[in-house]
């Protein structure tokens, strides 16, 4: 039984997708576990996060005292003005996304297939979904970077060789991080251009074993030749 | 000089909206771009069969998300549940965790609204085509998933995309920071969102405006919005105990 084990936690998965993102990179932050992920920049670096009511460069988080409802993003957290901001409107943010301006988007997930496929915008049981900017960031973000809990509330796979809910976007997810593993889809992300070669585990959580996490996943996975802990 | 659009009232700047018109609302989630005097006005105003065109189905009255200190302020749930409203086209049109039920979410699942979900880049991409006189577009955006169904694909440069229909609205309600008495607009920080789009393709374009200024108060180089787009003005009243969640139950418990 693997459940009981220690997982890291929402933090954790999100300072740990913070480190996919390179200096000078635009990224965009779904809600979430992603949305933490501002949070864990390392000062040298210079990341400029969009939002899609038409935000561009924000950092720290407005505290209680300061909030402002003209200054928010799209996960509907309070901002403070910093320097390098600009403002826009949703049709400029958007024409951002679907032109590639847009270098990486780290996105929550219902659940993800090995070939990359992505669900994240409605629960079958729920009338109503929130589709949101999620399908148009997986047509035109240049990276999608998955960041979520290995299994759901019931412990059910969310890693899956096919998802069983209303699909995102096909092909589109190149990297997975859970809070117990970092899984790369092979060949993934390029939306058709290139055939997914299905799943390769690259990190594990501190004190989790291959075959554990593999337990806890709904498709094969392959261990990367270099497997190590995941580094925080 | 200039003719006025000011308005005395949102009353009167609403008085003209039939049963079945078609209204876009800005605000991108929050209480900042909402119009809530326009709101407010349609609601007393009592006209039904509405479309609701907006990114979300409204959040901040039930939750009080995005609203400094929580505070839960009027949004188009007012509509909704007042049955008013026969569809909706929105993205993001319910509360993220299912634990809150939203008036939208309920009349949804009653079958008395009929629900339009589009992706947020497509929504706001659709209104550009209808203010800009294109009629259909393609996007790369939906591909593979819901979104598709009914439409008609096409490939470019060796990937498909699908082809999405202007959207006009009779009506857009805009919230926006100051305007002039022509109509030329600026917008404050992050509440632009769906403001200038929606006052494009609406035929009859009104903003609510924090304050209204004489021509030539905004410098021309920061206008965002130019004022052939705005039909009519309005100045949000300073007293805002009207639009609290708990000032309109005072007025209309719930239903």
């Amino acid at each position: 039984m693997t459940t009981g084990k220690p997982r890291l936690d929402r933090e954790a998965v999100a300072a740990r997708a913070a480190r996919e993102l390179p200096d000078g990179a635009v990224v965009n932050l779904g809600i979430g576990i992603p949305t933490l992920a501002s949070q864990f920049v390392p000062a040298e670096k210079q990341v400029l996060f969009h939002s899609e009511n038409g935000v561009l460069r924000f950092g720290p988080l407005a505290g209680p005292g300061e909030q402002d409802e003209d200054l928010i993003n799209a996960s509907l957290q309070f901002l403070v003005p910093v320097p390098g901001m600009s403002f826009f409107d949703s049709v400029a943010a958007f024409e951002m996304i679907r032109g590639g301006h847009v270098d990486i988007a780290i996105l929550g997930a219902l659940q993800v297939s090995e070939r990359g496929d992505l669900a994240n915008w409605r629960l079958p049981t729920r009338a109503v979904g929130n589709i949101g900017g999620a399908m148009d960031l997986v047509a035109g973000a240049k990276r999608i970077v998955v960041a979520m809990e290995h299994t759901d509330n019931d412990d059910h796979p969310k890693v899956l060789s096919d998802c069983t809910y209303p699909v995102t976007g096909r092909q589109c997810v190149s990297l997975i991080i859970t809070d117990i593993a970092v899984i790369e889809v092979m060949d993934g992300g390029t939306r058709g251009r290139l055939q997914p070669k299905g799943l390769l585990l690259r990190e594990v959580a501190p004190g989790w074993t291959v075959e554990e996490i593999q337990a806890l996943t709904g498709a094969r996975l392959h261990v990367a030749s270099d497997l190590r802990e995941i580094q925080l | 000089m200039p003719r006025s659009k000011l308005f005395s009232s949102a009353s009167d700047a609403v008085a003209d909206v039939p049963n079945g018109a078609s209204i876009a609302v800005s605000s991108f989630a929050g209480p900042g771009g909402m119009p809530h005097f326009l709101l407010l006005a349609l609601w007393e105003q009592g006209a039904r069969d509405l479309t609701l065109i907006a990114n979300t189905g409204g959040l901040t009255m039930v939750s009080g998300l995005g609203s400094p200190g929580g505070k839960k302020l009027i949004d188009q749930s007012i509509l909704v549940e007042s049955g008013r409203v026969k569809k909706a086209i929105a993205c993001y049109p319910v509360y993220p965790r299912p634990s809150i039920v939203t008036p939208l979410e309920q009349a949804v699942r009653d079958g008395s609204v009929e629900m339009e979900l589009v992706p947020m880049g497509t929504l706001v991409e659709r209104m550009r085509a209808a203010g800009a006189g294109i009629p259909a577009f393609f996007t790369p955006t939906g591909v593979g998933t819901e979104v598709e169904r009914g439409k008609e694909k096409r490939v470019f440069d060796g990937r498909e995309h699908l082809m999405e229909r202007a959207l006009h609205a009779d009506y857009a309600f805009v919230r926006a920071w100051k305007a002039d008495t022509m109509g030329n607009v600026v917008y404050r920080q992050s509440s632009r969102a769906f403001g200038p789009v929606m006052l494009a393709c609406a035929r009859v374009a009104i903003v609510e405006v924090d304050d209204v200024v004489e021509p030539g108060d905004l410098a021309p180089d920061m206008i965002v919005t130019p004022a052939l787009y705005v039909d009519r003005i309005v100045v949000r009243p300073k007293d805002g105990a009207l639009i609290t969640a708990e000032g309109f139950r005072q007025r209309a418990p719930r239903m």
